[in-house]
């Protein structure tokens, strides 16, 4: 509104960066090998599964929803990938199989909230459990190791000297902010998140908008899970466990609302920066696992006090 | 002469709006004192300031000689002040007793249990008081919306109110009920009470008042004996110019029936017929409640219709849903502009064109270029005061707000335009504005159906107009035979049905 120096608007625009940069420069004091490449490098690409999982997150956040499947969906669509994987389907397939699952149990989700009008909340709550039982039964409760070195490419090449799947996130990123942006679908999602019944009244079609974002979630969970089982060589039905909930850290640390409407990529994938860098202090200063749990949950919540308290004054 | 009330110099404004300026409002005690004046003249806000719901920005207000400054409704009540509201607030389930003494029932052992017998005793005396006959022991639900009232008056006396204020009492009363009512006005006042009356209803306000104080724009621009005005004195008042000036009928020819709409049922309406012509603008009526804005609803194919059927153009038009309707070329402007219009959160230029993306994309990539020539466009046209196409919506005025939802609908380039109460809320210079545009519309052939709640409006804006009630036509009236007298009737009392 007004175009005076505004340090509440500085802050809630730039103030996750800000915090990211004082973080940064405090570990590089702590630690020299903080900043040193390899660690830079290491610290992207253990952000990165936390990144594309929180990508889908953030669309299904926008429209006021939840999707708390994705950790689920993640083993579920890991084991199917493995396994066809194993009977010799060729990588590729066996990807669009697995991002295809993936889209599915997302396609179900969404079915459950427009047409079974079933609140996000326990839709996926219910999905949650069912795609790990299904995975668990998938699996018989075992690992499914030993896969083809072609599929393992996936998790550990690397191309300039950065490892895949930092680029892989990097375009998940890309696409995404392009939907948002510039699309009618982007628009669709901040108008459903705003105001869905303002939505319905203008003749957006807030079913497939609303559907189309769970959909997406799920395909990106699949995709998480290919990168975390091509880097581990294993297909585990346990994996993915509250995957979720960091997902969801990651978003509302990035300044999105969870009442929806408001928010962006730009900010999820700050607040999944920043989640491991903490992660990756706590190894590096050598952290006892106890407190590094205090110290992830201190950060989220001093990052949401932040944000609160700079809303207020707006 | 003793006065319940003085008030002197009142000041108050919102955010962009001097609600109240300098008003002074003398009533005196024991009397029946009317206050009139348009929608958004200030009528509310005074009432507010004086049962305690806001606090003046300015000025002072005695009752009964002790100067007073009320934070809320409590402290009014305590020094006597009751305010019946329009919509009743009543909890449905309890019994006429509890509500009469809701939060206040007597107690029994130690103030552990409500003391129900003494409850009902009580309530029982304060409604033989006014001569009411009713168990005082039955849910309030199962009394008439007069019974509520009557009720509502025993509760105002439960308190010990010396000044009782009505916000259009009669609203939704027969002519009966009515009759009652005055005669419990009539009762209060040889009681000694004070009664602040507010209604549109003139002949009401002759028929029951000693003194009239008319506000308009926020002041106060008389206050007289009742015996001394007539009405063609208070309606000049009220609105300062004559009806026809505010609202400019534009003379528009009128073309042949694109609409027909048979039969049109659904949940708060049934069986609802009219058609509508090129140009026509055909208003529609009735009280709060009267499924008028429920069947536009299932028109515009947002709620679900289970009968009748709609003709637009001579093609029958099954199931309707919005995003079809939109396309064969109907645009809707929602009663609810906050819940049902905007997205807050959003820019100037996205609330907009929200409804022009699909039409404007086909591809669903967005050129920001098209989208910004489209919005410049409507600005203009609509002239909308906003800073910037990215201000967030949110940051502008109530009537800008508004002109942005009809530019949404002109976006799409509709052949029928349906508005529901567009001007509500909205300030004078807005609503003329709007009222222009509507009248525009009409002249370049569009069909349009505005339903409106306000008379004057309706009567000036309108070339036919149907009345509803209890979700069915009432009658359908012509410009030249329509009066708002024959409205309020068709409304209140229905056609027959």
């Amino acid at each position: 509104m007004t175009t005076t120096f505004d340090l509440g608007a500085l802050f809630r625009r730039f103030g996750l960066l800000i915090a990211i940069a004082v973080l940064v420069f405090g570990l590089a004091l702590l630690s020299p090998q903080f900043l040193a490449v390899q660690n830079v490098l290491n610290l992207l690409l253990q952000a990165t599964v936390n990144a594309i999982i929180a990508a889908g997150m953030t669309l299904v956040i926008l429209t006021a929803g939840i999707d708390l499947s994705v950790g689920s969906v993640l083993a579920l669509t890991a084991v199917i990938t493995a396994d066809v994987l194993q009977a010799g389907v060729p990588v590729v397939l066996a990807v669009v199989i697995g991002l295809g699952a993936g889209a599915v149990t997302g396609l179900v989700n969404g079915l459950l909230i427009t047409l079974g009008r079933i609140p996000p909340f326990i839709a996926t709550l219910g999905m949650m459990t069912l795609a790990r039982g299904l995975a668990l039964s998938y699996a018989q409760g075992r690992p499914i190791t030993g896969l083809p070195d072609r599929f393992l490419l996936v998790g550990t090449s690397s191309m300039l000297g950065i490892p895949t799947p930092i680029w892989i996130t990097a375009v998940v990123y890309g696409a995404g902010m392009f939907v948002l942006r510039r699309t009618v679908l982007g628009r669709y999602i901040y108008a459903i998140g705003n105001s869905s019944r303002a939505a319905r009244f203008t003749g957006i079609p807030v079913r497939s908008a609303t559907v189309a974002v769970y959909v997406i979630s799920g395909a990106l969970a699949a995709l998480a899970g290919m990168i975390l089982t091509a880097r581990l060589n294993s297909a585990q039905p346990i994996m993915g466990l509250q995957y979720e909930l960091n997902a969801i850290a990651a978003v509302v640390v990035g300044g999105a609302a969870l009442s929806g409407g408001e928010g962006g990529l730009g900010g999820t994938f700050l607040g999944a920066l920043l989640m491991a860098i903490i992660a990756n202090a706590i190894n590096i200063l050598n952290i006892s696992p106890f407190v590094a749990q205090v110290l992830q949950g201190s950060v989220i919540l001093a990052a949401l006090l932040l944000h609160g308290l700079s809303r207020r004054n707006q | 002469m003793q006065y319940s009330l003085k008030m002197q110099g009142i000041h108050k404004h919102f955010p962009g709006v001097h609600a109240l300026d300098d008003v002074s409002f003398d009533v005196e005690a024991g009397s029946v004192h009317a206050l009139v004046g348009e929608n958004g003249a200030g009528k509310s806000t005074l009432m507010k300031l004086i049962s305690g719901s806001l606090v003046p920005d300015e000025g002072s207000i005695e009752v009964f000689g002790e100067a007073v400054r009320f934070r809320s409704p409590a402290e009014a009540q305590h020094h006597g002040i009751s305010m019946i509201h329009q919509e009743l607030t009543v909890v449905p389930e309890r019994s006429v007793a509890s509500n009469i003494f809701l939060g206040r029932e007597p107690r029994a052992l130690g103030g552990l249990f409500i003391d129900y017998r003494a409850l009902n005793t009580q309530a029982k005396a304060l409604l033989d008081r006014l001569d009411v006959r009713v168990d005082p022991t039955v849910p309030i639900s199962e009394l008439s919306i007069a019974q509520q009232q009557m009720v509502e008056v025993a509760k105002a006396l439960s308190y010990n109110a010396r000044v009782i204020i009505m916000d259009e009492p009669t609203s939704s009363l027969t002519e009966r009920e009515t009759a009652t009512l005055f005669r419990i006005i009539r009762d209060l006042r040889a009681d000694g009470i004070t009664v602040i009356y507010i209604s549109h209803r003139l002949e009401e306000i002759f028929e029951i008042s000693d003194r009239v104080t008319v506000l308009r724009d926020g002041r106060t621009i008389r206050t007289d004996a009742t015996a001394d005005l007539d009405e063609d004195t208070i309606v000049s008042s009220m609105v300062g110019r004559t009806i026809d000036t505010i609202f400019p009928k534009r003379e528009v020819e009128i073309g042949e029936t694109i609409l027909h709409v048979d039969g049109l049922s659904g949940n708060g309406f049934r069986d609802v017929s009219f058609s509508l012509r090129k140009g026509e603008i055909l208003g529609i009526s009735g009280l709060v409640g009267a499924g008028r804005s429920e069947m536009v609803r299932g028109l515009m194919g947002i709620d679900p219709v289970d009968g009748g059927s709609i003709d637009l153009f001579g093609q029958p038009v099954t199931t309707p849903r919005v995003a079809g309707m939109m396309r064969r070329g109907f645009a809707f402007v929602p009663e609810d502009r906050k819940e049902e219009a905007l997205f807050l959160g959003m820019s100037v230029r996205d609330n907009l064109v929200v409804s022009l993306l699909s039409r404007l994309f086909r591809s669903g990539l967005i050129q920001y270029g098209r989208l910004g020539e489209v919005t410049a466009q409507y600005i203009d046209k609509l002239r909308i005061q906003t800073p910037s196409q990215g201000q967030l919506i949110r940051n502008l005025s109530g009537g800008n707000q508004q002109k942005v939802i009809i530019a949404r609908c002109l976006a799409l380039k509709p052949s029928v335009l349906i508005l529901d109460e567009p001007t509500r809320g909205i300030d004078v210079g807005a609503k003329a504005e709007i009222h222009t545009i509507i009248g525009d519309l009409a002249a370049q052939g569009v069909g349009i159906i505005m339903i409106s709640s306000e008379l004057p409006e309706i009567l000036g804006v309108s070339d036919r107009i149907v009345v509803m009630k209890e979700g069915r036509v009432a009658a359908q009236l012509d410009r030249t035979e329509a009066t708002q007298d024959l409205i309020m009737q068709k409304a209140a009392t229905g056609g027959g049905s």
